[in-house]
C-alpha cells in the first residue's frame, strides 16, 4: 500500500494499477449502498446513502480528479465552494426542518 | 540552442495550473446549479415524505444500478487515458477515450429506454395519470425529469467535449508534454460522475 501511495504523489510516475483499485473500492461501495436499500432502517437509511456518496465523491475529487496532488491553492478553492454549499443546506434546514 | 529557445518561448505561453484552476471554477458554477437543485428536492422530500417513497417504487432500481457501474468505470478509462498519454502512449489513450465515449452513450441508450418505459406508462409531466396523483408524486417526478434531464445533457456534453480531446490526441496536438486539455475534459467527466452518485441513492434507493 505504502509503495502506491508513494507512487500517485509522485506526479511524473502514474499508475494504471492504483486508479483501477480506487474504481474496484468505488463499485463495492455500489454495491454496499444498494445492498443496504433494500434493508428498512427507517430514518438512518437516508444517512446512511447519504454518507456512502460522501465517500465516493471524496475518492473520485481526491483521486480521478487528482486533487491530491494538486498544490493548496485548489484543495482551499474546492473548501470553501463546498463550505458556501453547505451554508446553504444548513440556512435551509434551519428553516424547514422544524415545521 | 535553438530547441532550448523554442521551449521557451512554448512555456510562456501556457499555464497549466492556470487552466486546470480555470476548469475548477467552472465547476463550481455546475455545483450551484445542481446543488440549487438537490436543495429543492430536500425541501419536497421533507415535506412529502410518504409520497417520495410510493412514487421512488417506480423507478427501476437495477437501471440506475447499471447506469451507476457504466458512469463510475468511464471516469476510470478517462482517468487511464490521461495516464496512457502521459506515459506518451498515444493508442492506448485514445483507446480509452473511445471506452469512454461508448459508455457515455451506453448510459444515453439506458436513460433513454428508462424514460421511455415512465413515458408509455403515462408518467411524465403534465400527463392525466401524473396529475390525477398527489402533489409528492407530482414534485417526484418533475424533479426525477428535470434532474436526471440535466444530468444526461451533460453526458452528452460531456462526450462531444471527449470527442474533441479525442481529436486533438489523434492530431497530436495533445501528446506527452501537452495534456492539460484532456485533464481539463476529464474533471467535466467526473463532476457528472460524481452529480449522478447523490441522484442515484436519492431517486431510485428511497424505497
Amino acid at each position: 500500500m505504502s509503495g502506491e501511495h508513494l507512487e500517485i504523489t509522485v506526479e511524473h510516475k502514474p499508475t494504471y494499477g492504483f486508479y483501477i483499485l480506487i474504481w474496484l473500492v468505488l463499485m463495492m461501495l455500489t454495491g454496499v449502498t444498494v445492498a443496504v436499500a433494500g434493508i428498512n432502517f427507517g430514518n438512518i437509511t437516508i444517512a446512511t446513502a447519504l454518507t456512502i456518496a460522501i465517500i465516493k465523491s471524496y475518492l473520485v475529487l481526491t483521486f480521478f480528479m487528482h486533487l491530491k496532488t494538486e498544490t493548496a491553492t485548489f484543495k482551499i478553492f474546492v473548501g470553501v465552494a463546498l463550505l458556501f454549499l453547505l451554508i446553504s443546506i444548513a440556512l435551509l434546514f434551519s428553516d424547514y426542518s422544524f415545521l | 540552442m535553438s530547441s532550448i529557445a523554442e521551449h521557451t518561448v512554448e512555456h510562456i505561453h501556457r499555464d497549466d495550473v492556470g487552466s486546470r484552476l480555470g476548469m475548477w471554477l467552472f465547476l463550481f458554477t455546475e455545483l450551484v446549479l445542481f446543488g440549487g437543485m438537490f436543495l429543492v428536492y430536500a425541501v419536497y422530500r421533507f415535506t412529502y415524505p410518504h409520497e417520495f417513497h410510493v412514487a421512488a417504487k417506480e423507478l427501476n432500481t437495477s437501471v440506475g444500478a447499471l447506469n451507476t457501474i457504466i458512469l463510475l468505470t468511464s471516469s476510470l478509462t478517462i482517468v487511464l487515458s490521461i495516464i496512457a498519454i502521459r506515459k506518451n502512449n498515444k493508442f492506448l489513450s485514445v483507446f480509452f477515450q473511445i471506452f469512454t465515449m461508448v459508455l457515455a452513450f451506453g448510459f444515453l441508450i439506458n436513460k433513454y429506454f428508462e424514460w421511455n418505459i415512465k413515458i408509455h406508462h403515462g408518467i411524465f409531466p403534465g400527463s392525466e395519470i401524473l396529475l390525477a396523483k398527489g402533489n409528492g408524486e407530482i414534485l417526484f417526478f418533475g424533479l426525477y425529469y428535470v434532474m436526471t434531464g440535466l444530468h444526461a445533457l451533460h453526458v452528452g456534453i460531456g462526450m462531444l467535449l471527449i470527442e474533441v480531446m479525442t481529436g486533438l490526441t489523434i492530431k497530436g496536438r495533445i501528446n506527452s508534454t501537452n495534456y492539460v486539455r484532456l485533464e481539463a475534459a476529464g474533471l467535466y467527466w467526473h463532476l457528472v460522475d460524481i452529480i449522478w452518485i447523490f441522484l442515484f441513492p436519492l431517486f431510485y434507493l428511497i424505497t
